[in-house]
């Protein structure tokens, strides 16, 4: 019996999900290796995974493996399983495994449940997991019976594990050349390499119509580099062109699942806190004492977020002994983009469910009734 | 060329009541409609059509007598004809039931008139798991891209795609026949003409069970994969505080304090 836990590679570099898997599959009470699919970074990310607690760390590596194709990534990670035999694949939810995952298992002929915020041995050490659908208002339980099983887990479900260890890397004979792969990847335009990628951050600061104009989004971003959050944003903004899509949170945008969610002028209609409601410590900045995201924020600031930003970015600025508006914004983002890249930033953050206990023991005390709108939910959909 | 845009009719809602004592859904007396992510799905294969001449949409859907009604909005956007998947045998299937199910509506439509593009909405808003359009391309050993957010250029034996992914932008090309599954950002869905009104009343719509589909019921039943052991709500969120302070900056201290006892900062 084993948990085979696949690392993603982004243009050459190992994301650091696999550390989440790592724990997830730690918690399973099996062994634990990692499987490595890509082209000539999958050896060094190998050779960095053995030393990281997998016992065994199984590569197909190829050049053709390069940019990622579906097909291609679907009979390599096959390849693996056929000589690692493994009971349970767990596979980042990101857009690239999630993609993948399926034609995995169609290959395999086996069950998939996909996008999940758990996964656990059940009784019969089959996997169970949970999952979340209805924009995050359903949470199912799910056996999945098929062998081995493949599990895709969402992003920032689990903390990172941080260990060290001296495991051995197995090379996978592949032949690409009889996959016969009708996809080829030809470019790559990045992000602005000055944000935080959202699905992955630790922290997200979203701003809504309240900011009143485009240039509200600049407050945003000063309050997001302060904090090494990445910036989120509600569907009206982004229908009005204040900034672009792929910084929608919500039903039809983004689903985040960040320790912090800092929302500034956002009511929180129902199909923005589907994208957001699992954060485990949300703050709230609004005019409207009584809107639906006042009610649900662990803290709500009722006022002009323009008068509150600057004067929690001054403050914060003041806590770390700094002066505010200087070198600190920098030295913060830089700490946000180290802790999404590397793991080794995973044993300086905080763990999750450690905030959590923090922010309920510092609620109760003043805690009032829980809001009617205030649907909880652990979990909400994905999406890319 | 012939394009498939595989749909799913949805209970158009977020908040679906569970009944505690069995642990199901109850979908009874939900309002249903078209899966939201689809209809940008319908508006790209409608506006592939428009530049490729002499080409046609088909809508498929599996699901229940009811799903018609999505197969007929769909004709009403502007597809041409229909392909409905029904037969009891096919509730309570799961990703991989579904998606073999819809590869076999898909080897019908291509033997009568080969199939150069299906299209997909990225996932469900009701089971959200993303996984049938990437799945539907392994059953058909057809290509698969999924979240495109812009098709650069198609022509029947060719399309060049853009997908989004959390670090950027991929370009990719893909020979056809593929499935692709595309997100919100790729177009703007019209509104139904009257024209496809009128038709979505008396075009075809094909009705295929277990029987014509020639399907196997182990790659049907979702038995031998998943099980539901239980569904419930999500927990309910504990209650917050009102932030006290008389001026913003008093406010903004007491949260800054908090982010740091929380080590935000
Ligand atoms: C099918 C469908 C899908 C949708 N998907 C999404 C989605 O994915 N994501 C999403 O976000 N929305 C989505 N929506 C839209 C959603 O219903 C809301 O319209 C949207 O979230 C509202 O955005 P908002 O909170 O920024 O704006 P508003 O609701 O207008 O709220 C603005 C808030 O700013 C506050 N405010 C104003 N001035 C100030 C100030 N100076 N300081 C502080 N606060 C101030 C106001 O009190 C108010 O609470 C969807 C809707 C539909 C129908």
């Amino acid at each position: 019996m084993m948990i085979l836990c696949v690392a993603e590679i982004r243009h050459g570099k190992l994301v650091s999900s696999i550390f989440e898997l790592l724990t997830a599959a730690k918690a399973m009470g099996q062994p634990v290796a990692a499987a490595v699919v890509g082209g000539a970074a999958a050896s060094a990310a190998a050779d960095t995974l053995k030393g990281r607690g997998f016992e065994k760390v199984y590569v197909a590596s190829h050049a053709s493996l390069d940019g990622q194709s579906d097909e291609a990534y679907a009979h390599a990670l096959k390849a693996i399983v056929a000589q690692a035999k493994p009971e349970t694949v767990l596979l980042p939810a990101s857009a690239q495994w999630r993609a993948v995952a399926p034609r995995l298992a169609v290959l395999l002929g086996t069950g998939l449940a996909s996008d999940v915020i758990e996964a656990t041995a059940g009784a019969d050490k089959k996997v169970q997991v949970v999952r979340a659908a209805f924009g995050g208002n359903v949470l199912s339980k799910i056996a999945v019976k098929g062998s081995p099983a493949i599990v895709t887990v969402r992003p920032m479900s689990y903390t990172r594990t941080d260990a060290s260890g001296s495991g051995a890397v197995e090379n996978v004979a592949i032949a690409p050349a009889g996959w016969k792969v009708k996809t080829r990847v030809t470019g790559f335009a990045p992000e602005a390499a000055t944000e935080v990628d959202l699905a992955a951050a630790e922290k997200v600061v979203s701003g809504g119509r309240g900011l009143g104009n485009p240039q509200g989004f600049e407050l945003i971003r000063k309050l997001a580099q302060t904090l090494g959050a990445a910036v989120g944003a509600s569907r009206a903004t982004v229908d009005a062109g204040w900034i672009p899509y792929r910084h929608q949170v919500g039903l039809t945008g983004r689903t985040v699942r960040p320790r912090l969610y800092v929302a500034c002028g956002i009511s929180g209609q129902i199909q923005h806190l589907a994208g957001m409601s699992a954060s485990d410590v949300i703050v709230a900045i609004n005019t409207d004492k009584d809107c639906p995201m006042m009610k649900l924020a662990n803290f709500a600031v009722h006022g002009d977020l323009n008068e509150i930003i600057p004067a929690i970015v001054a403050e914060v600025h003041k806590l770390r002994g700094e002066a505010p508006a200087m070198a600190g914004a920098k030295k913060a983002y830089c700490r946000a983009s180290f802790s999404r890249n590397s793991a080794a930033s995973a044993a300086a953050m905080p763990a999750r469910a450690s905030a959590v206990r923090m922010w309920r023991a510092s609620c109760s005390a003043r805690s009032r009734a829980t809001p009617p709108t205030g649907r909880s939910t652990r979990s909400t959909s994905s999406s890319t | 060329m012939h394009i498939v845009v595989c749909v799913k009719q949805t209970p158009a809602a977020t908040q679906v009541p569970v009944d505690a004592a069995t642990g199901k859904l109850k979908t009874e007396g939900l309002p249903y409609g078209l899966n939201p992510w689809d209809e940008y799905a319908i508006e790209e294969a409608i506006r592939i059509k428009e530049k490729l001449a002499g080409s046609t949409v088909t809508v498929l859907s599996l699901g229940p007598a009811r799903a018609e009604e999505a197969i007929r909005a769909a004709i009403a956007l502007g597809c041409d004809e229909g392909a409905h998947l029904v037969d009891p045998s096919f509730d309570g299937t799961d990703n991989m039931g579904s998606s073999y199910l819809l590869s076999l509506g898909i080897r019908k439509l291509n033997a009568a008139k080969p199939v150069g593009l299906v299209l997909c909405g990225k996932q469900s808003n009701d089971n959200e798991s993303g996984s049938v359009a990437p799945a539907l391309g392994a059953w058909l050993d057809w290509p698969s891209v999924a979240y495109v957010r812009k098709f650069a250029s198609i022509d029947e034996k060719l399309a060049k795609i853009e997908r989004a992914a959390e670090d950027g932008t991929d370009s990719l090309e893909v020979d056809l026949p593929a499935v692709v599954s595309v997100i919100k950002e790729i177009n703007e869905p019209r509104l139904p003409s009257l024209k496809g009104k009128m038709n979505s009343k008396k075009a075809p719509v094909a009705k295929w069970g277990a029987a014509e589909l020639q399907a196997e019921a182990a790659k049907v039943s979702a038995g031998g994969r998943l099980e539901i052991v239980g569904q419930t709500p999500p927990p309910p969120r504990g209650g917050g505080i009102v932030v006290p302070g008389a001026t913003a900056q008093e406010k903004a201290a007491f949260v800054a304090n908090k982010l740091k006892e929380l080590k935000f900062i």
